[in-house]
């Protein structure tokens, strides 16, 4: 870590958050990559990859206190946190601070789109081989 | 055929009052300082329009060169970025690289004359910068760093900005209501917007004063800074690598000082309303300086200085019709966090600039108001400010509220209400209203009772 590195690092595979932990805060990717997971019935399902400037943990500072997903270090990461306090308070004073929250929020909602539109496709896909 | 539009000085003209004044696609904003503030409002103000498909002119004045070593190239001050600075940015989408931030800060050393406490981030997370505001004190060589300020005017330039290096001389107003700007041997050129961030420490603001009737230069104090070099080795053997040195001692003139490390340097800084260089002095001499400093360290041998003059009580009327004033020149938050205030009123301009309008009444309702909030807040921290120095002189209630401090670092970090009061006033992060409501919580108000008694008992057996 140089000395003007802000934030925390995590090694490699460092859990950053569980699913179902108390979460009183979001993070931005500083350096390196985070996967986002959830856990099913022991299984890991991975939901996406974050990668430098994307935030991750947000979900639990408006919906909750509680991880709706896990988040975990790939390669290294170094990550700043958001205390939930100071944000929604600068959301109060400033409320264009959540521009460009709704603005990924929005990409994210249209990458599931075309993910679902994909596994729907594959699913009629599948549906009419049986069939025929 | 198209009328004339004259130059006429600020304050030979009625001004015009209410105005329907929008900025539309091709206006051209003038932006005169290229200070953080200026970089602020240049950077969201071309954020915004780009949300709403404007196309605008932003032209920054600057004559200043960042990457110019000592005070030709430095905005001076104490150069310290909060903790809610950079993760209010980060979510913003600007974060600080390495080559800016000098040392990422996760500690802060607290000394009065009865003792010290040290208090710490969760998990050591490294919250708060130090930088550069220019390019390092006179004399510096190999440095790894870049000037803070300039990688903020680069971040307002990569989003449009035209970065023009004129001295500007000269301010008047046109018939049409627009504004007119002219820098030394340059052609004069017209602007829908104006925002003024020049800071304190120029003459450009007299230009304002004589022409605008209504706005007045805020309330100034003026600060001691020095720059020592001690080299990487000796920083992080004596003061600590990622540590801010914050001291209240009972000095009279001085209300706070703290001791800065950068990447090899130290910044020296002194805030008070009695400075001088005998309180400088008593300063550099007193005991708890010698104590983290290191043993062969001379006082008298400083790199570089600077007594830069601060805003501690925000300018009136700071807007006017197609003009903001940002910055020093308008409000900063009494002594702490003054690049957090130029972010946040930047902002505000610039949202309202854009989204309300240009018009004298668009910034009185909307930026206004934010300002006027800050305004009141500041106000709230003269009256914790006051309450500190009536500690300060106390060694027995010095040593209660050191104590506090010391013994809640067992507690679990929600029940450490004087370390967090106290790291609200070190670091700025949090709005002294909040802070001053945090003290008369129930248990922050019996522990601290508790603490003095124990004191008081302790002098007195």
């Amino acid at each position: 870590m140089k000395t003007g590195d802000l934030g925390a690092e995590y090694p490699d595979g460092a859990l950053i958050f569980r699913q179902g932990d108390k979460g009183d805060c979001m993070y931005v990717v500083l350096e390196g990559k985070v996967e986002v997971y959830l856990e099913r019935d022991g299984q890991v399902v991975p939901i996406r990859m974050c990668r430098e400037g994307d935030f991750l943990g947000e979900m639990a500072l408006f919906q909750g206190e509680v991880r709706s997903a896990s988040a975990r270090s790939v390669g290294g990461v170094r990550l700043l946190t958001v205390d939930k306090k100071n944000f929604l308070r600068r959301i109060k004073e400033d409320p264009t601070m959540a521009f460009r929250l709704v603005q990924e929020l929005s990409k994210r909602i249209r990458e599931l789109d075309e993910d679902l539109a994909v596994l729907s496709r594959a699913l009629q896909d599948c549906m009419n081989e049986q069939i025929n | 055929m198209k009328k004339l539009a004259l130059p006429i000085p600020f304050g030979k003209m009625n001004q015009p009052r209410l105005s329907s004044a929008r900025l539309e696609d091709g206006s051209r904003v003038a932006v005169i300082g290229g200070g953080p503030a200026g970089s602020f409002f240049s950077y969201f103000l071309l954020d915004f329009a780009q949300k709403v498909d404007l196309k605008l002119q932003v032209d920054v004045y600057e004559p200043r060169d960042f990457s110019v070593a000592g005070p030709a190239g430095c905005n001076m001050c104490a150069g310290i970025v909060s903790e809610s600075v950079i993760q209010m940015l980060a979510v913003e989408g600007v974060t600080f690289p390495p080559t800016v931030v000098q040392r990422g800060m996760d500690t802060y050393v607290v000394y009065t004359d009865a003792g010290k406490a040290r208090l710490e981030t969760p998990a050591l997370e490294k919250r708060i910068g130090t930088v550069f505001r220019g390019a390092g004190p006179l004399g510096i060589q190999g440095n790894e760093w870049r000037s803070f300020d300039g990688f903020l005017l680069e971040k307002a330039v990569q989003k449009g900005a035209n970065l023009l290096r004129g001295r500007v001389e000269e301010v008047s107003r046109l018939e049409d209501g627009r504004v007119q700007v002219k820098t030394r041997g340059g052609a004069a050129q017209s602007y829908d917007l104006l925002a003024v961030s020049a800071g304190v420490n120029t003459n450009i603001l007299k230009i304002f004063q004589d022409v605008d009737a209504d706005y007045r230069q805020p309330g100034l104090v003026q600060t001691f800074t020095r720059e020592y070099y001690l080299g990487k080795k000796k920083i992080e053997s004596y003061l600590g690598e990622h540590t801010i040195h914050f001291f209240m001692l009972n000095i009279p003139g001085l209300d706070f000082a703290a001791i800065v490390p950068k990447g090899d340097y130290v910044t020296v800084a002194l805030l008070g309303d009695g400075l001088n260089k005998d309180v400088f002095e008593a300063f550099l001499n007193s005991s708890p300086v010698k104590e983290c400093m290191p043993p062969d360290w001379k006082p008298e041998e400083y790199a570089c200085h600077c007594s830069p003059r601060i805003n501690i009580h925000g300018a009136a009327h700071p807007y006017a019709e197609r003009m903001v004033v940002l910055g020093d020149a308008g409000i900063s938050r009494l002594y702490k966090d003054g690049i957090g205030a130029a972010y946040r009123a930047a902002k505000y301009a610039a949202a309202t600039a854009v989204l309300q309008g240009i018009g004298e009444e668009d910034f009185k309702r909307d930026f206004w108001r934010s300002y006027r909030n800050m305004e009141y807040d500041n106000i709230t921290g003269k009256v914790l400010f006051t309450v500190v120095r009536l500690i300060k002189p106390r060694r027995f209630a010095c040593h209660a509220f050191v104590q506090m401090m010391v013994d809640e670092q067992r507690k679990p970090a929600d029940q450490r209400r004087m370390s967090r009061f106290v790291w609200g006033m070190c670091t700025g992060s949090a709005p002294y209203r909040e802070i001053f409501l945090s003290a008369f919580n129930p248990s922050f108000l019996s522990q601290w009772l508790l603490h003095l008694g124990s004191s008081l008992v302790r002098r007195t057996g």
